[in-house]
């Protein structure tokens, strides 16, 4: 086991994992602030990443296309904000994870209808397609690093949003209690359709960018969405920092699980044994995370409600 | 029949319950009052089994039931009322109370007799209907009830478990003087059969049913006496009853 | 109770009609209807009776069906045997679920029980021996004994046909017995049902084990439905499925399950199956999508709910 291979994989992992922050920041948001489980979260993933392709294509710059798929991709999510989603936070769980599944199935047949069922190219920037040398004399790809950046990036502006300004404090207040919010006079109204919106953005951003190193098809949203939920009850619902540090977890787990638990397996058992345990333990060790988590604290690592 | 000793509870920084020592006399009425946030309802949770007390026990028939499952108490004969109804909307009256009797009466794991088949659950069930003064409202569904009714039936849920000692968490909240006049008929006519513990705002009802009264004043028991020398304590007139009771 | 019968005449009559009409694709297409009614009722037990929200549900249907199919692929294809096997280890596999998903609430329970799914999917498509993702073709169906061949739809409708009116007879006692009273009550007001001497958490687990079970005989007798497992069975989108047939019913109804399921079902069959949609018609999702989300917002109680309510109006 390498020291490059390892440092490869932690980079991964860092990378996977601040996308999943994207998605899961906007999916905890909306189930802390507006106590709705939105399984359609996944849809915008997916349709930010179709966007981004079709202007990409059609504008032919890669970050040209990016602010404006992420604006359109907001856009769709505050249009299904306002015409179905608000009618769903008054109800039950139940109702929610029912309707918001419905709305999955609708948002892959309506792709499918645009696109077609077979999945598209998109391709990344071109002036990142090569390896860059890190320090230690590792090549790692440059768009994988600059996906790093732009997390990071995203990150810290998220942080100062939800800390320094005082839509941030209106968003903490309605984390940690909607009621006392309403009760000192909140538009939720206005409040609730932007934090979608940004949630919105966020899918969109992370569909974006992992649309040239993960394939662009329908049904990307479902396998992505499972972990985003896994990352929000890991790091505590309502709270950002939790889905970041989940978020990193989450993916530096499942990342390095993925490559090199198959190979400490070939170590220790034959190879038929490693091949078939390998990949199906490495795929479960998430849950078996998310299981431990829980178990010592029940509400997640921070939970935003009080 | 029920002794606390030392029962604390904290919050984070705020102490509900701290260091309540009581005795709770076999077949007597000891009521439990003291201003809003006194803590009462955090002891009441402490011994029927909701929360768990940081330190302290508790110790009901002379047996530790500390840590016990509420279930568990409930088995032994210590049942709860809730101040804010907590009854079974959907169900009618009568499947209410019957639900209460079935608990005690057999194993409920049993997946193939109709349990509306069953006459001597619908028979208990409809003798505590009686009791309660619901006995032709039977076949009303729970959430369709007055709020007195509703009060009374969350006493008769309580009562249906063939409690030693029953926990009324103000069972007269939210209601008007007919109403309250019933309900201390109610609690006066069950006395004969059972211990209550009775935490109360409404000090006319205290006055008349309590055979001893204690006071929780921010989480600590101030005074544990007969009514007569409780409206006479110096320091309960000051932390709590003012001056209504002057008067 | 008469429309029950009604139902049930219906259903004996249904593969003779199409029998005689020539169209033997229904016949086993309503025999699949009756499977899926069969898994849908089972979820209604612990969704619509039991109050608990479980995502995972695909777990004991999915198992259910791939222990039938790997017991086939080593030889055993005796009903007798693969069948209980199926039961019984879905059961198990819900009592070790259940156990430790209903130590959670809310939102957590349903997280858990999703993963927990998830968790078996990835399990059974590691297999590469049993077909990984591609799935397991079976020798063929199971084998009864009796002279009875399930290779024929006929015979194959009216074993599953029994074993569907089976099930759900045994629903039925289920939840007007004194179990399915309690459980009713702990979805109704759980503090309570425990404040009044209920150990909750164990009428929960039991409630689970059960659904669990009769959802495997579901599986198993999909496997034997198409001869075929795929990994889809276990996929969370099936427990979602699985979910909207319930829903779609009429949730806690006791016909809720398989009403749902031949709706859909049907539903699906005739949009993907039209001719006048052209290319269209591979979207049928879409249209389920559209009722699914028109009957969440606006017709709650689903379509048994409606008629109840129009009967009683």
């Amino acid at each position: 086991m390498s020291t490059i291979l390892l440092l490869e994989q932690t980079l991964n992992g860092v990378q996977f994992g601040l996308m999943l922050f994207l998605l899961a920041a906007g999916l905890t948001l909306v189930f802390g602030i507006m106590d709705m489980i939105n399984l359609a979260h996944g849809s915008l993933y997916m349709i930010g990443a179709y966007l981004m392709a079709s202007i990409a294509g059609v504008t032919g710059s890669f970050w040209v296309a990016l602010p404006l798929a992420l604006v359109a991709t907001a856009l769709v999510g505050v249009a299904l904000e306002v015409t179905i989603l608000r009618r769903l936070y008054e109800r039950d769980h139940m109702t929610q994870v029912l309707a918001t599944f419905a709305l999955i199935l609708i948002a892959n047949e309506v792709v499918r209808l645009i696109w077609g069922s077979q999945p598209i190219m998109l391709n990344g920037p071109a002036g990142l397609a090569g390896p860059v040398e890190l320090p230690g004399g590792i090549q790692y790809a440059s768009y994988r690093l600059a996906i790093i950046g732009v997390g990071l990036l995203v990150a810290v502006l998220l942080y100062l949003l939800v800390t320094k300004t005082r839509v941030g404090m209106l968003v903490r207040a309605g984390a940690s209690n909607r009621e006392m919010a309403v009760a000192m006079g909140v538009d939720i109204r206005r409040l609730f359709t932007a934090v979608f919106a940004i949630g919105a953005a966020l899918c969109g951003l992370a569909g974006a960018m992992l649309g040239p190193i993960l394939a662009v098809q329908v049904g990307m949203g479902e396998n992505i969405l499972i972990l985003a939920f896994v990352v929000i009850v890991i790091g505590g619902i309502g709270s950002i920092r939790g889905a970041f540090v989940g978020a990193l977890l989450v993916g530096l787990v499942d990342t390095m699980g993925r490559a090199l638990l198959p190979l400490f397996f070939a170590t220790l058992f034959p190879p038929m044994v490693a091949s078939n345990l390998g990949p199906s333990l490495s795929a479960i060790l998430i849950y078996v995370l998310m299981a431990t988590v829980l178990f010592f604290r029940p509400q997640g690592l921070f939970p935003a409600r009080g | 029949m029920l002794e606390l000793r030392g029962v604390t509870k904290r919050f984070g920084g705020v102490v509900a319950t701290e260091d309540v020592t009581l005795t709770v006399k076999s077949g007597e009425i000891h009521a439990l009052i003291g201003p809003n946030g006194a803590g009462k309802t955090t002891l009441i949770g402490q011994i029927s089994g909701a929360l768990f007390p940081d330190s302290g026990e508790i110790a009901f028939q002379d047996k530790p039931i500390t840590r016990l499952r509420q279930h568990e108490r409930v088995a032994r004969g210590l049942a709860r009322s809730y101040q804010i109804t907590s009854i079974f909307r959907r169900f009618s009256v009568l499947d209410n109370l019957a639900l209460a009797v079935q608990a005690r009466s057999g194993s409920s794991f049993s997946f193939w007799r109709p349990v509306a088949a069953e006459r001597a659950l619908a028979d208990e069930a409809r003798a505590i209907a009686a009791d309660i003064n619901l006995a032709e409202k039977c076949d009303v569904p729970a959430g369709s009830l007055s709020h007195g009714d509703q009060r009374a039936l969350e006493v008769g849920l309580a009562l249906a478990t063939n409690p030693k000692l029953v926990l009324l968490d103000e069972p007269m909240a939210g209601m008007g003087p007919e109403e309250s006049q019933r309900m201390i008929a109610l609690i006066q006519r069950i006395r004969a059969r059972v211990t209550v513990l009775l935490v109360e705002h409404d000090m006319d009802a205290v006055f008349r049913l309590a055979d001893r009264i204690s006071v929780l004043v921010n989480g600590r028991l101030v005074a544990t006496d007969v009514p007569q020398q409780i409206k006479m304590n110096a320091e309960v007139r000051k932390a709590y009853l003012g001056d209504e009771l002057a008067a | 109770m008469k429309a029950a019968l009604a139902l049930l005449a219906a259903a004996c009559v249904f593969p003779l009609a199409m029998h005689g009409l020539d169209q033997h694709f229904y016949i086993g297409f309503g025999a699949r209807v009756l499977i899926y009614a069969m898994a849908a009722a089972s979820l209604n037990l612990v969704l619509g009776y039991g109050g608990m929200v479980s995502f995972g549900h695909a777990a004991f249907f999915g198992a259910g069906a791939y222990v039938t199919g790997i017991l086939a692929a080593e030889g055993l294809r005796s009903a007798w045997i693969a069948w209980p096997a199926a039961v019984a280890v879905a059961a198990l596999a819900a009592l070790v679920i259940g156990a430790i998903s209903l130590r959670t609430r809310g939102v957590y329970f349903i997280m858990i029980t999703l993963a927990f799914a998830q968790m078996m999917y990835y399990v059974f498509v590691s297999l590469k021996a049993y077909g990984g993702d591609d799935g397991l073709s079976l020798p063929g169906r199971s084998t009864l004994g009796f002279g009875l061949e399930l290779k024929n739809p006929l015979t194959w409708y009216y074993v599953v046909l029994v074993l569907v009116v089976a099930s759900l007879y045994l629903l039925h006692r289920i939840v007007h017995s004194r179990f399915g009273r309690v459980i009713q009550a702990i979805r109704e007001n759980e503090t309570r049902a425990e404040a009044i001497g209920y150990p909750v958490y164990r009428y929960k687990l039991a409630c689970f084990v059960v659904s669990g079970a009769i959802a495997g005989l579901a599986g198993a007798l999909i496997a034997n439905q198409s001869s075929y497992v795929g990994p889809g069975l276990l996929h969370w989108v099936q427990s979602g499925t699985l979910m909207i047939m319930v829903i779609l019913g009429g949730v806690g109804r006791f016909w809720g399950g398989p009403i749902g399921a031949l709706v859909l079902l049907t539903l699906e069959e005739t949009i993907s199956g039209s001719d006048w949609l052209g290319p269209y018609a591979l979207h049928w999702q879409l249209p389920v999508g559209v009722i699914l989300l028109a009957i969440v917002l606006y017709a709650p109680q689903g379509i048994a709910g409606a008629i109840r309510k129009r009967r009683h109006a």
